[in-house]
């Protein structure tokens, strides 16, 4: 049974589906960032059950890495609370953030530093146990043996985002961060890394957090999307239903109409879909 | 604390130098420049000067301190350094890494480092110019410890100095120890300084080590008294250093200074 939700979410209809046993992998509530008068994220609400593959969606400058740096614990809130299995970030840091990892397109690993080293390192900051045998699977999973020896510094754009899934692996986490994983890949290394993705999550029960800028990915990867735009979640729901419900022809032409409407003052955390 | 993350700040510091010999060249290079040169100076002085000084024991003892505890630091720093070098402060705290666990791999790495430039600086002292151990006595522990512990606090003092002030403040580094090195009186005593630098000078543990070194060497009784004062300096400097590095990283995580530092991420 699914662990209950904080009031703010079930209230604003951003409650992960209930279903998944133990508590969400990942729940966000009333989280807010500002810098002085500038506000990057506004009370944002939200959940990721276990198993569940969530797109977090928003033009430039949306909010959504600064969300997700949050997640991270490499940015403080500036109000809300983040559980991770149901552990908060910022009351126990280490222990929650044991449970995550993540692969971003800005955080590419030491190119110093080989392929297999990379993942060596990165087994024992994550304190892997049995890291040798998790290290070859992941090698062999991303295609990347041939590469153990090679420095970082050296792999081809693909090869390094190949190279980051593998290392957002090492620690089979509960709750995986993915800021545009696929932004390099070729269509035939994508969409072999959007069907790694999907196993995880249905095998594993690992809830996925998922930015992208490709609609059609979204669509059909995603379970569910949430919707920023000036640090607000506008919109929520099912990717594949959220343009008929707002009088669109696609996800694309949804994600353009929100990305240029004028926000209004007072306007709800997220809105319900039209009837 | 557990003990692989801080395994992996030290295996990656192994990895980079064991693959790269401009990492490894400058552990040697300055300590053996060093060392020649003022084991030569000091033969030098033995010769025209009177008996009365023991300039291999008194300089080229100093030099080797020195070089030390200027070791330890940048042990600690070049460490810190690669993570700010090869932009990785996301992947590195965006992980159950704690900031002890962090800087104990940092200070792990610095015993290892410094201490294959003391073995060099000790095999060129004692071989090459005689420099005899025994002049030291059983202060040559004591004296080690306290400059490395220094060495730490400094070192871990500079870290957070460049978290804070950003990539471009690492040059502020590297002229920290000569910047101390004429309050310390690392070849003078302290009473050749004015009055102002003789206070500052009691406020640096490395101060009271050269002291007891020179009264050593000379044949003079020592302070005990001011090796005790130098081990409570030197640990108050470490709590602090530590302290500050812990205070600085929750600023840079509170203003978002740390998710920047090596990526436009503000988004």
């Amino acid at each position: 049974m699914s662990a209950e939700h904080p009031p703010s979410l079930a209230a604003h209809g951003l409650a992960a589906p209930s279903g998944a046993a133990g508590p969400d992998a990942l729940q966000v509530s009333g989280l807010s960032k500002h810098y002085g008068a500038l506000v990057a994220v506004a009370d944002v609400c939200f959940a990721v059950a276990r198993g569940e593959i969530v797109g977090l969606l928003g033009p430039n400058g949306a909010g959504k890495t600064t969300t997700i740096n949050m997640l991270l614990g490499i940015l403080q809130p500036s109000a809300g609370s983040i559980l991770i299995e149901g552990i908060d970030l910022a009351r126990q840091r280490s222990r929650a953030l044991a449970h995550t990892n993540f692969a971003a397109v800005y955080a590419a690993l030491p190119g110093n530093l080989t392929v297999e080293q990379n993942l060596r390192f990165f087994a024992l900051i994550y304190n892997v146990a049995g890291a040798g045998a998790r290290i070859e699977q992941l090698l062999g999973q991303f295609e990347l043996r041939g590469l153990r020896r090679t420095r970082c510094g050296l792999l081809s754009s693909g090869e390094q985002t190949r190279l980051a899934l593998a290392k957002a692996l090492l620690n089979e986490p509960r709750l995986l961060l993915l800021d545009e994983p696929t932004a390099s890949l070729d269509p035939s290394a994508a969409d072999l890394t959007r069907n790694r993705i999907r196993a995880l999550a249905r095998e594993r029960g690992c809830g996925i957090l998922w930015t992208s800028h490709n609609m059609y990915e979204v669509e059909d990867t995603c379970d569910r999307v949430l919707f920023l735009s000036r640090g607000r979640l506008l919109l929520q729901g099912d990717p594949r239903r959220l343009p008929a419900e707002h009088g669109t022809r696609s996800l694309e032409e949804l994600f353009i109409r929100l990305a240029r409407e004028p926000l209004t003052a007072g306007e709800p955390a997220a809105r319900e879909p039209r009837a | 604390m557990k003990l692989r993350p801080v395994a992996a700040i030290v295996l990656r510091q192994f990895y980079l130098m064991r693959s790269s010999p401009t990492r490894v060249l400058p552990m040697i290079a300055w300590v053996t420049i060093d060392m020649v040169l003022w084991g030569f100076i000091s033969r030098y002085l033995d010769n025209v000067a009177s008996h009365r000084i023991n300039f291999i024991a008194t300089l080229l003892g100093a030099v080797l301190f020195w070089d030390f505890f200027t070791r330890v630091m940048q042990g600690v720093t070049m460490a810190f350094f690669e993570d700010v070098w090869s932009r990785n402060f996301i992947n590195v705290f965006a992980t159950p890494l704690s900031i002890t666990e962090y800087l104990t791999g940092l200070v792990l790495t610095a015993v290892v480092t410094s201490l294959v430039g003391l073995l060099i600086m000790l095999l060129l002292a004692r071989v090459v110019f005689g420099l005899s151990f025994l002049s030291f006595g059983a202060l040559l522990l004591p004296f080690l410890l306290l400059l490395f512990l220094f060495g730490i606090a400094l070192g871990v003092l500079a870290s957070a100095m460049v978290l804070r002030l950003g990539p471009v403040s690492e040059w502020l580094v590297w002229p920290i120890p000569a910047l101390l090195s004429p309050f310390v009186g690392v070849f003078y005593p302290l009473s050749t300084l004015p009055a102002w630098m003789r206070f500052i000078g009691h406020l640096l543990p490395p101060s009271y080590v050269f002291e007891a070194m020179r009264a050593v060497v000379g044949g003079h009784p020592y302070r005990a008294a001011g090796l005790t004062i130098a081990t409570a300096l030197v640990l108050f400097d470490i709590a602090i250093a530590c302290a500050l590095f812990t205070r600085v990283f929750r600023y840079t995580v509170r203003s978002g200074l740390l998710a920047r530092y090596s990526a436009e991420s503000a988004g």
